[in-house]
């Protein structure tokens, strides 16, 4: 088979070629995922100083830092960046595009060209987003009627600007799906996919099928600034409820789509830092299209108090405890993959790990939430606030910092250094646990979210979070710090560093422009991790 | 290699099939037309979306081919349909169980 | 025979009939959403019709039951001169298939116009988006169709040129057929948005 042309190849990775256009026209889904890499850690750096400076405000109970309004637009601003300019694109747009490819041994998406007009369509979101800032939004990121629709802000443009994300997004997960379905090495069945693989395919459904209705409703929303239109306008016959129905059943996957991806990572890095294979890969492999396929099930349980029927109230309600089934069953298969291991505590593994303790407090505080009594007193509270955070920066963004930890030197064919890594993971961790834990007190005890002010009672918890904030803060800038440093004077990668049996690891770090010398013949799952040692005893 | 069904391959469907399902298809239209002038009650919007749904299905049959394509492309045209009885279903529950005063 | 050419643009050599199947999935897929974003404002008829059966049983004689027809075939002879211009250029026949989608081209304008007489009548009586939940409906439903539409005129208008051209023949025609899926899901949501809006009792 090898023939002189083969033999002469040389490996030329795929960071090779230099020059800005090499980078804005890519094709290249190695590429692509650097630019959302660098594009998605941008915005989550300005949203998270945006944030700061909410929390900064917060440190008194009076409105002394900003005034209510300008604190509004920052909520506003923070939650709209975080949500549709970082995490919802997050690990799929980065991670996704850099690994999916190289884990079912494929020379690249089903669509390159596409892949390069997603990114594109992403930019020009972000872009129409800026320009609406001129005349800033204070309406939070969920864009309520009646407000929203009558405010002098430009909500118009903002919305807009979401609606074209929304594009990318689903352009994205149409790639990916046909990706997995159609380009996958020969003897790579479904059954020896790598869990992530799994998890972004059930991620990808979200993107494709929940998006549009989104972009329905905000072209409603649009219709009812620029054209009178009354769908949520009472006086005119509507219900201003029906925008939160409609918003919400693209919102709550849209949760699903930030997290499933985390969790394809976390069952990728526990493996291999346990060298153990993956305990229950099915169960954990169905439960990702479990996940995705009851979060369609139960957006109601964010309109509680919004003034839904108590019927309808019950049914969701019901509902949202089924996802905590598929839910459990990914952190009991993981802790078994742990039990009996040889654990590593490699940076990534202690990322890995967080993920698993900080995502099952953040879960569990949203089954109560689910609970309809338990709901009507803690909506809108920042217990919802500390949930939401619990999984989003303890789930998805420990995933985001774990993968970034774990394919770095594949991607960058570079080393980081590893105990700054770990300093940086134990500030973010206790940061992180200070910040937002006190916010499940201050939430029983009342305190509303998107508030600038609050009572005197509420200060100590609320500067302790404050506190908290600044050391979650130092910890994400001397990760950063390291993490850019490396990629200048980090040593030289080599081409499997953990020992991993997955496919991208058998390559050169980082990859050669076409991944794959030849498309490799697959004859065995991905995690089987210790078997030698079996065999021999 | 990755799966693709060899029945779909290139299956090219006869002109005459064409013009039978559009015959079908004016048919249909006029039938639903002429009933929309009669009273049926309630019955005329069933009757509508029926006749809509069957036009609708030799649209997709037999012009977008559906009926030769492979299993995972029916699960994508049909799944978005149930998601939306979803989205009408709970919504139209939601509006009205609501106790208004 | 898999090379791994690193000098020529990153490159897909694709085997063609995975290509062939991938572009079909990609396009259902792609109508997929379409069916979402459209089945939103569905979904909002169906909650206003239980709402207020006596407005849309009323307001809606205000629209012209026979335009409508016309226009339903118009679109649906539109969708039989596309399928057969698939046909056509799957066995090789580019005369007749670019003829075939210009016919399909002038039926979409031939709609576009009806549409354009049907909402200037409106104005015409002052009936505007804003006047009820009814023509709220009436028009963001329509109005989005036929964007729809004009982005369908777009795309075959392309189509019919290259496929003029030569560009395709009975090896691949690949492009035609996703033109014509889309020109179909469009005719589809037609078929559906007629008797809700026009024959409602």
């Amino acid at each position: 088979m090898a023939n002189h042309a083969v033999a002469a190849n040389v490996y030329v990775p795929f960071l090779e070629k230099k020059g800005l256009l090499s980078w804005l026209l890519t094709t290249d889904h190695k590429r692509i995922g650097i630019l959302y890499l660098v594009s998605i850690s941008l915005f989550f750096l300005v949203a998270g100083a945006i944030a700061l400076l909410m929390r900064f405000e917060l440190l008194t109970p009076a409105s002394d830092f900003v005034s209510p309004h300008t604190y509004n637009v920052l909520f506003t601003l923070h939650g709209s960046m975080m949500v549709f300019f970082f995490i919802v694109p997050g690990l799929a747009a980065s991670f996704g595009n850099f690994l999916i490819p190289l884990m079912i041994g494929a020379p690249d998406v089903a669509f390159p060209k596409l892949n390069l007009g997603s990114y594109w369509i992403y930019l020009l979101g972000t872009v129409i987003v800026a320009i609406a800032l001129l005349q800033p939004a204070d309406t939070g990121w969920t864009f309520y009627t009646p407000y929203s629709a009558t405010t002098d802000a430009d909500v118009i443009l903002i919305t807009l600007g979401v609606f074209v994300l929304g594009f990318s997004s689903i352009l994205t997960g149409m790639n990916f799906i046909v990706t997995i379905h159609k380009m996958r090495a020969p003897g790579m069945t479904w059954h020896r996919l790598p869990l992530f693989i799994w998890a972004s395919y059930a991620t990808a459904i979200l993107q494709l099928l929940a998006t549009p209705v989104v972009g329905i409703t905000l072209l409603l929303l649009i219709a009812e600034r620029s054209l009178g239109v009354g769908f949520f306008d009472p006086a005119k016959g509507g219900d201003p409820v029906l925008f939160q129905n409609f918003f919400w059943f693209y919102s709550h996957p849209a949760v699903y789509i930030m997290i499933i991806p985390a969790m394809g990572v976390i069952s990728e890095i526990i493996p291999v830092f346990s060298k153990k294979p993956i305990f229950g890969y099915k169960a954990i492999a169905y439960s990702s299209l479990g996940i995705a396929f009851i979060s369609f099930l139960v957006w109601a349980h964010h309109m509680f108090t919004a003034g839904i029927s108590e019927v309808a109230a019950t049914i969701f309600s019901f509902l949202t405890f089924l996802v905590a089934i598929p839910t459990a069953i990914k952190v009991f298969n993981w802790v078994a993959t742990l039990y009996k291991g040889s654990i590593e505590l490699h940076s990534a593994m202690l990322y890995a790990l967080g993920f698993i303790f900080l995502f099952t407090i953040g879960g569990l505080t949203g089954v109560f939430l689910g609970a309809l009594a338990a709901d009507i007193h803690l909506h809108d509270t920042y217990f919802v606030v500390a949930h939401m955070h619990y999984v989003m920066i303890g789930g998805t963004v420990m995933g985001f910092f774990g993968a970034i930890h774990f394919w770095y030197p594949k991607w960058f064919g570079k080393m980081f250094n590893e105990s700054v890594a770990k300093l940086s993971w134990f500030l973010i961790f206790v940061g992180f646990n200070v910040t937002f834990f006190p916010q499940f007190f201050l939430g029983i005890q009342g305190m509303p979210r998107r508030y600038a002010t609050y009572p005197e009672e509420f200060e100590s918890l609320m500067a302790l979070s404050t506190y908290g904030s600044w050391l979650l803060g130092l910890g994400v800038l001397i990760m950063t710090v390291n993490l850019i440093k490396g990629l200048f004077s980090g040593e030289k990668a080599p081409q499997n560093p953990y020992g991993s049996l997955s496919l991208e690891w058998q390559i050169p770090s980082p990859p050669p422009l076409e991944n794959f010398e030849e498309i490799p013949h697959v004859t065995d799952w991905t995690y089987g991790y210790g078997k030698k040692k079996e065999v021999d005893a | 290699m990755s799966e693709h069904s060899h029945s779909e391959e290139h299956h090219v469907t006869s002109y005459t099939t064409y013009f039978i399902v559009w015959i079908v298809l004016m048919i249909l239209t006029a039938t639903t037309v002429y009933v929309s002038y009669l009273d049926f009650g309630t019955f005329n919007i069933v009757i509508a979306m029926v006749v809509a749904s069957i036009k609708a299905a030799a649209v997709a049959l037999f012009f977008m081919h559906l009926k030769f394509e492979d299993k995972i492309t029916w699960l994508f045209a049909i799944f978005p349909l149930g998601l939306l009885a979803l989205l009408m279903g709970m919504t139209i529950l939601d509006t009205f169980t609501r106790i208004t005063p | 025979m898999e090379q791994a050419n690193t000098e020529h643009s990153h490159g897909l050599h694709m085997d063609p009939q995975v290509e062939y199947s991938s572009s079909k999935l990609g396009m259902w897929l792609f109508l997929g959403t379409e069916i979402m974003l459209f089945g939103g404002l569905f979904a909002a008829y169906a909650i206003f019709r239980a709402k207020y059966p006596e407005m849309f049983l009323e307001q809606h004689q205000e629209l012209n039951r026979e335009m409508g027809a016309i226009n339903t075939c118009i679109l649906i002879f539109s969708s039989l001169t596309m399928a057969i211009a698939v046909s056509a250029i799957q066995k090789g026949k580019r005369m007749l298939s670019s003829i075939l989608i210009l016919v399909t081209i002038v039926c979409g304008l031939g709609f576009g116009v009806v549409k354009y007489f049907e909402y200037g009548a409106k104005f015409a009586h002052h009936i505007y988006p804003d006047t009820s939940i009814f023509f709220s409906l009436y028009f963001m439903m329509t109005g989005l169709h036929m964007l729809h539409v004009f982005v369908g005129l777009l795309i075959l208008g392309v189509l019919m040129v290259l496929t003029w051209k030569g560009k395709f023949n009975e090896k691949y025609s690949t492009p035609v057929e996703l033109g014509g899926l889309y020109w179909h899901l469009v005719d589809l949501i037609w078929i559906y948005l007629f008797p809700l809006l026009y024959l409602v009792g």
